[in-house]
This record gives structure tokens, sequence and C-alpha cells, in this order.
């Protein structure tokens, strides 16, 4: 972060102790300083961290050398137009009691806190609704304490009512008791999910209806959580590569490039030029992979199934390509910490080239039906338009943000992988509504297909793995012949890579958003936390604002262009 | 060079769009040129006749897995527990015994992977020393009726062989 805003900081916030964590200023405040400081970072227009990109806790119980308070609540914040990126960190003295909650100030940390809640146990005084969320509502205790055990299963054996939280949605929207019950204005409560095929997964949307028009939404998650923080809390470094694939699964290359980059931040890693830019044609390419799963779906739940088969068609035949580089067609698995896990086999740019011609055809027989297609129009055009400063405010970003008309994208604002050598536009659009998010997709994945064809001309030869004893495998020829790689190959699995003690916040610009990691090591090959921000999580914690005052399939439409996915969501 | 920010323009305003007939017909044109296409000749259309036309497999497909043999038929494999540390869904397990045959000190007496649990993310590939196991089987489909028939053993793992030639295998890349 510049100089000048540290500096302006310091003077606003002369309790705080300030630190720097590779481009993260950290400030530890006290926890009755916390809402205050919080509140004056959101409104100073100086300051203007509009952003509020994640929240969550550490539970200090087992780290080596800790002493006072157990836990530790994170807020992480982004002023996007100044590319300064903020964590502000309070230690909490009793969980009961907790600390007050900043859902007045970003209604993100509504979701967020929530979850801190549900996973840490940590009481947000003033929050509206502090219910668990990933986890189901008879659970017993919290996962992400350190003294909860992984084996503690539990089973949910009646589903949620919900009764309270949509009844209280729809006073906040202004229906009371007795327009539900009145018979010419009768409520109609409806389910849509959490097996539904229209939610394209696991999701449950009760909704509350008069006639087709939505009056109040509320949304129940959870249903794909399996424990990736807690599990990764169980693994080495390199063993959490497979299970970033089920994150996003429609993109899990790019899961696992945002996942090995924030460790390799951290530990200094350079990776060699041939890998960056194996990462960035890769991660493009996913990026439109994405976007194809994302905008043919949307286009099916319009009901024109024709589109479909032109945009998937073509992501198919990508899978046999992704088979043959990774060995796999979903999880590809395809990094490692300090580099590429193979290289690019023999004759992959012709595959490559082949692919994204046979992409391109399929994205413009698409466009031909629905771009200037009235009833594509009349059904996107200013249907759940959001804008730009309330998806701000929920936490938005990616392309919803971008289609409400706020440039923000990691790749241009804080560039990676050499970003910045490329020449490349980031679409955006005007409205937020369903159309231009749609739009903005479509001109995403020819930017990415621009960024792939300079990515291809410009790669360099070399090796995709840096040669360093401590984090590379050494060759297999290597481990076969000579004793000395043998006992480094038997160190680096049996104890992992051993990761600087330390915590960091490393981010990440998904298909979806920004994909953050925030990690807490205790300097072992096992991470003491590994939090992900998920970008679709702030997006579903929205979607009730967008879809009330809509029609029933509007809400569908919707859903499928703020692009969920299970995987990520539930974690 | 680098990113420049570009407003996508919204269409609808014109009248061939609002008239919805003019740009419906074009949109047809597109649906038709398919449709002829693929009525003329069909063996363009994305459509694999599985099973009787399998896919293609490459020597990197992460397949079910094997336990690879020397010449004489003595198990490769020397119980030194690298795959099952590695394994990120923990579902390999092995008990060692001893090794009487002079190559090595111990062998496996049992080597079960529970095919249930493999995530088949390559991890026991990449860690073992002694390229003892492999996935270049080819085998993608597996289907039982019964939870206990997917726990693999050694006689099965050692007795599947490779797909693919060792030239091939090797070109993989490591």
């Amino acid at each position: 972060m510049d100089a000048t805003a540290i500096e302006i900081m310091k003077t606003a916030f002369p309790y705080g102790q300030f630190t720097e964590v590779l481009d993260t200023v950290v400030i530890d405040v006290p926890e009755d300083k916390l809402h205050g400081t919080l509140a004056r970072l959101r409104n100073y227009p100086d300051l203007d961290f509009s952003l509020l990109l994640d929240v969550t806790a550490v539970d200090y119980l087992h780290y080596p050398g800790h002493t006072g308070d157990r836990f530790a609540v994170v807020y992480t914040l982004r002023n996007w137009k100044k590319n300064r990126l903020l964590q502000v960190k309070s230690r909490v003295a009793d969980p009961v009691k907790g600390v007050v909650s900043a859902t007045d100030l970003w209604p993100a940390a509504n979701w967020a806190e929530r979850e801190v809640f549900d996973q840490y146990g940590i009481n947000f005084k003033r929050h509206p609704d502090l219910r668990r969320i990933l986890n189901h509502w008879q659970f017993q205790g919290h996962p992400l304490r350190k003294d909860f055990d992984i084996e503690n299963r539990q089973i949910c054996l009646e589903s949620d009512s919900l009764e309270g939280p949509i009844k209280e949605r729809l006073a906040q929207n202004g229906v009371d008791e007795s327009t539900i019950k009145d018979i010419n204005t009768e409520v109609m409560f409806l389910n849509l999910g959490p097996s539904h095929p229209a939610t394209h997964g696991a999701i449950r949307i009760l909704t509350a209806l008069d006639g087709e028009t939505i009056l109040a939404n509320v949304n129940e998650i959870g249903y794909l959580h399996r424990g990736f923080e807690k599990t990764a809390e169980q693994r080495t470094y390199n063993q959490i590569v497979p299970l970033t694939d089920r994150l996003n699964y429609c993109s899990s290359m790019l899961n696992n490039i945002a996942y090995v980059k924030a460790v390799e931040s951290w530990m200094g890693i350079e990776i060699t030029e041939r890998a960056q830019f194996m990462r960035v044609v890769l991660s493009e390419f996913y990026r439109i992979q994405d976007h194809l799963v994302c905008l043919a779906a949307n286009l099916v739940d319009m009901g024109g199934l024709t589109n479909y088969w032109y945009l998937y068609n073509e992501k198919e035949a990508s899978y046999d390509f992704i088979s043959r580089l990774t060995g796999a067609r979903l999880t590809s698995s395809f990094t490692r910490i300090g580099g590429m896990y193979r290289d690019f086999y023999e004759g992959w740019e012709v595959d490559m080239e082949n692919q994204l011609k046979d992409i391109e055809k399929g994205i413009s027989d698409c466009l031909a039906l629905v771009l200037q297609n009235r009833i594509v129009h009349e059904r996107t055009q200013n249907c759940c338009a959001f804008p730009g400063e309330t998806a701000l405010a929920y936490g938005f970003t990616g392309p919803c943000l971008r289609a409400s008309g706020v440039p923000f994208d990691l790749r241009k604002d804080a560039p990676y992988y050499n970003y910045e050598a490329f020449d490349f536009n980031i679409p955006v659009g005007t409205n937020g509504d369903i159309y231009d998010r749609m739009m903005v997709r479509f001109e995403e994945m020819f930017e990415s297909m621009k960024i792939i064809r300079q990515a291809m001309k410009m790669i360099p030869g070399g090796p995709v793995f840096i040669d360093n004893k401590r984090i590379a495998l050494p060759s297999k020829n290597e481990v076969y012949g000579n004793i000395e790689a043998l006992a480094s190959h038997f160190k680096l699995i049996f104890d992992g890579i051993q990761v600087p003690k330390g915590e960091w916040y490393d981010s990440f610009e998904a298909a979806n958003g920004e994909l953050g990691f925030h990690f807490v090591s205790d300097g072992s090959g096992q991470p003491y936390k590994c939090k992900v921000r998920p970008p679709c999580f702030y997006k579903m914690g929205g979607f009730h604002e967008m879809v009330e005052g809509e029609m029933v399939a509007d809400a569908i439409l919707n859903l499928g262009s703020i692009n969920i996915i299970g995987g990520e969501l539930d974690r | 060079m680098s990113a420049k920010v570009k407003v996508v323009k919204r269409k609808g305003d014109t009248l061939p769009e609002k008239l919805y007939l003019v740009e419906v017909l074009k949109g047809m044109k597109t649906s038709f040129g398919h449709f002829w296409r693929n009525l003329r000749d069909n063996s363009r259309l994305y459509v694999r006749h599985y099973p009787e036309q399998q896919p293609e497999i490459t020597p990197r497909w992460r397949g079910r897995h094997r336990l690879t043999t020397h010449e004489d038929g003595s198990i490769k494999c020397v119980a030194c527990f690298m795959c099952q540390t590695n394994c990120p869904s923990r579902c390999i397990m092995i008990e060692a015994g001893e090794r009487l045959d002079d190559r090595d000190e111990k062998l496996p007496v049992r080597f079960d992977i529970d095919l249930l649990e493999c995530i088949y993310c390559g991890y026991c590939v990449e860690a073992c020393p002694k390229d003892a196991i492999r996935m270049d089987t080819g085998i993608f489909s597996l289907v039982e009726h019964n939870r206990e028939k997917m726990l693999v053993g050694l006689d099965e793992l050692a007795a599947t062989p490779g797909a693919f030639t060792e030239d091939d295998y090797q070109k993989r890349g490591l």
C-alpha cells in the first residue's frame, strides 16, 4: 500500500498496531474500537474501503507461542480504486459476548459474520440474523475450533422451516401479518430447491409470493458443505491442491492456480517464466470454460436449448483437450507449489488453437441467436438490476460487479504473472441487470482468447518447476538411483513443504470474481488455518435484494446469471 | 499495453430488433445451417456411441491403479508407505511383511485401495520412489454391486496390465 494511505490511517487510528504482510496492511485494534475503526474505513472519503472481501476468525488454541485471548476476528477490506488491501484484526476476549457486527456498514458482513458464528461460535452484537449458515441448524459445536474433532459428523434429521426469517423479511418489506393472512392478499410460500433443476445445485430458495411477484426471499445454503477448511488443516500444503479442484468445479485449474499462488507469494517463490505463462494460458482457458457453462445454463433457463448445445459442445470438446493435458476431465490437480505438475504435451499449440477456433464458432453461433433477439432483450434487460454501489456493498467481485459498471479486475488493478504485458480489455456493463451480466461474460471470453493467443506467442521454453530442493520433488530418475535425492523425496512427502510462520491473504481473479485465500501457518508442513474467500458466497448473499419485487421466472434467470457453484459456495 | 476498460454496448434499440421477426429469421438461418449440415453428414456431431466407441485415453490419464512387477513377476513395491502418506483422501491401506527374495527388505502383504474414497489425483504415483504404483490401466469406469467389491487388493492390482507401451508411458512427462 502507498505511504500516504498508511500515514492517514496511522493518524486516524492511533491505537492501532500496523504491520505489513505482502501487499496487505494489517491493523490490530482493541475489541471496543473495532466497529469504530471499520466505520471510519468505510465512510472516510480518503480511505474509502468500499469492498468488504471477507470476515473470518482465528482460533489460537494450539498455536505455538501464543498467549492471551484465544480468538481473533479478521475483516479483509479493499479499496478497489487505489488497489489498497487492508485487514483489520481484533482479539475477542469472550466469544459468547463477541464483537459488534459490521452489517450496518456492509451488508456483505451479514453472511460473512454468520459463517464466523457458525464455524467458530463467535457472537456478533447487533447482527440482524445470526444463524448457522454452512452447517445445518441442528448441528452441535463449531467445526473450525481447534478442539472440535473432525470425525464428529452430524446428521440433520429435519429441515429448517425458515418461517421466522421469511416473516421477518416480509415485515421489513412492509408486508404485515394481517396482509399475509387476508384472503384477498394472501401470501403464498414457495420453495425452489434444494433439489430443483433450476437451482443448478443444491440451494434452497424460499420465496413469499404475491401472484408471481416475489415479496420476500430467504436462502438456505450449505447442502454441499463438506468441510474444506477443516480438511485442509489436516493435510500438507500440496495435498490441498486436489481438494481445491472441488471448489469451483467448472474451472478447477483456476482454483489450483489461485491456491498455489497464495502459498508461493508468502514463501517468496518466484516460479519460472514458462510456468507463469502456462498459468496465464490455462487460467484464461478455464475462464472461458466457466463462462461457457454459466451462459449455456443461463440460456437454458430462458428456454433457449439450442444455445446450450452450441456452447456446451465446445466445452465438451475442451474436456478432451484438458484430459490429454492433465489426465482428468474435471479434476485437473495440475499445479504444485513451485510450478506446474507437468509441462504441456507435444503439439498442444495446434490443439489449443483448434479449440479456440471451435469455441469462437460456438459463441458466434450462439450470439447470432441471442444478441439481437427481442425475446432475450425483454427477458433480461432491466431485470434484477443491481447498481454498482449496492453490488460493492454486498461484496460482489468479478463479472457480476463489472456488469454493474465497476471496472474492478485484479488482472488490471493488481496484476500478477505479467498480465500488464498483455493487450486486452476489461468489459464493463452499465445497468447491472441480467443482460449486462451475460454480455460481459460473452465479451470476457473473447478477451481471454486474445490473452491466450498473445501468451502462446510469448511463452518461453525452459523448466516448469523451480530448482529448490526444499520445495520441488527431485526428478524420478534421481530418486531411483541417488540416495540423497531419495532422502529429500522422503522428507518432502512425509513432512510436506515447510511454510514459514505467519498469517497472510492473497487473491486471484477467478472466473467468478476475487478468489482469496487467508492462511495462518504455524511453521509446519500443514496450514494452521486455510480460509477460502469464495466469490459466489457473497453474490448469493445479495440474491434476495436482487430478486425481491421481480417475478419467480426472473429469479431463476438471475440465479443462473450470478453463476452459483455449490462446491465453492458451501465448501 | 495493459488492460483497458471497455463498456459493453446495449442492443435492442434498432428497428429490425424491435420488429422481432427480422432478427429471429436471421437467427433461424444459423439454426437451419446446423440442421442441414448435420442432416447431410452426421459424422461431425459431438456424439460418442459409448460404449461401442470408447473415449480417447492418453498416457497422462489417471485411471485405476495397478502395482508393477519385476520381470520375474515379483512385486516392485517395498511397502515404504509413501503413497499411503501422500494420499489426500487416505484411501490406501498397506501392511508390510518380510521379503525373502533378496531384492529388498520388505514387501506388502496387504495393499488395499478403496476406490470409493479415491479421488484419482495421482499423488500416490508421484510419491512412489520405486515406480511400483501406476495409474496407467486406462480403466475409468468402475461399477460394482456393493461397496466391499470396490476395495481392490494386492492380487488384483498386480494382475492388471498397463494400457500403454513403456515408451509412450515415459513420454507423458514427470
